[in-house]
């Protein structure tokens, strides 16, 4: 029973990523002095590192679309700061 | 006046403001964030700290709690409203302020008394202090890098919506006396109306000669005006 309770919840949920990263323009000083430390470890061939977040989310919808519009409402409402972030969107297998 | 300070979990200048309030005879009341409506109030603040410990960005958590809703209304009625560090914080993620406030360039906690300067005193917050005067209040934040696009930042230019700005003793403003990157070393700004004003620095902390400066009172004297 339990078992077909899990696959239930599985098919009636989908799994999205979200990823907020600074705008190209936003001066993202954590990310400068990660770059700036791995430099001094050694890692000549590092160009620029920009730090972000990472969200996974699961919904309970089997539309895709639909879900995917749950999910970006998500990052407009709170997940992002549309002045200064950008952020993407991936459905996860 | 009246005057209600909204209360968050994380909020640690709330007391510090309400006891600024009561000595400048505001009849205050403290308002915890999930009251669904504010006592009447003519003056509504928005408290310093770090309301529910900065998660996600600074007030982006406290910036959807429920009061702020009644908030918003109130905003929109002409009700004065004060945000303080956190609160200017949470202010813009309400999107009642413009703009947004990054974390400090140089990466570090900023605990220290700072010159700022009066750039416009023809408001209710400000009109008890000289245009131009230089004050000295204490900073303490993280996330004060005050930036914007080109098209609000033209728009506090023209329309006068700089509060203060971070300067010098003397009064120069200049990036070697920004604490903490801010764009144009703004330190305050007003929504256009006016009404609302959100500010790094804490002019509650400056209310008394014995622990700091009185630097801080004129803002509450132009509010009982």
């Amino acid at each position: 029973m339990e078992k077909l309770f899990q696959l239930n919840s599985k098919k009636n949920k989908l799994k999205f990523s979200v990823i907020v990263t600074l705008k190209k323009d936003v001066l993202d000083p954590q990310g400068k002095v990660v770059q700036n430390t791995l430099a001094n470890l050694g890692m000549d061939n590092l160009k620029s590192i920009r730090q972000g977040k990472y969200f996974e989310i699961d919904v309970e919808e089997q539309d895709q679309v639909k879900a995917e519009e749950k999910v970006n409402q998500m990052c407009e409402k709170l997940l992002v700061n549309l002045i200064i972030e950008d952020y993407k969107i991936d459905k996860v297998k | 006046m009246k005057s209600c300070v909204i209360v968050f979990p994380g909020s640690n200048c709330d007391r510090d403001i309400a006891t600024a309030l009561e000595k400048m005879q505001f009849k205050n009341k403290m308002v915890w964030h999930k009251e669904t409506a504010l006592p009447k109030s003519d003056l509504i603040v928005i408290p310093g700290g770090f309301s529910y410990g900065d998660y996600l960005r600074s007030g982006a958590i406290a910036g959807k709690s429920i009061i702020l809703d009644e908030v918003i209304k109130a905003a929109n009625s002409g009700c004065l409203i004060l945000g303080i560090c956190n609160g200017f914080q949470i202010l813009t993620e309400t999107g009642l302020l413009s703009g947004t406030l990054l974390r400090n360039k140089k990466l570090k906690f900023i605990n220290k008394d700072v010159n700022i300067k009066v750039m416009n005193n023809k408001t209710k917050f400000s009109s008890n202090y000289r245009l131009n005067q230089v004050l000295k209040i204490n900073i303490a934040h993280n996330e004060g890098n005050f930036f914007t696009n080109e098209k609000h930042r033209e728009q506090l230019k023209k329309e006068d919506l700089i509060a203060f700005k971070y300067c010098d003793e003397k009064g120069d403003i200049s990036e070697r006396v920004n604490p903490n990157g801010a764009m144009d070393n703004i330190a305050g700004i007003y929504n256009s109306k006016k009404n609302i004003l959100g500010m790094m620095p804490h002019p509650e902390r400056m209310i008394d000669e014995m622990i700091s400066n009185t630097d801080g009172i004129n803002l509450f004297k132009s509010l009982l005006n």
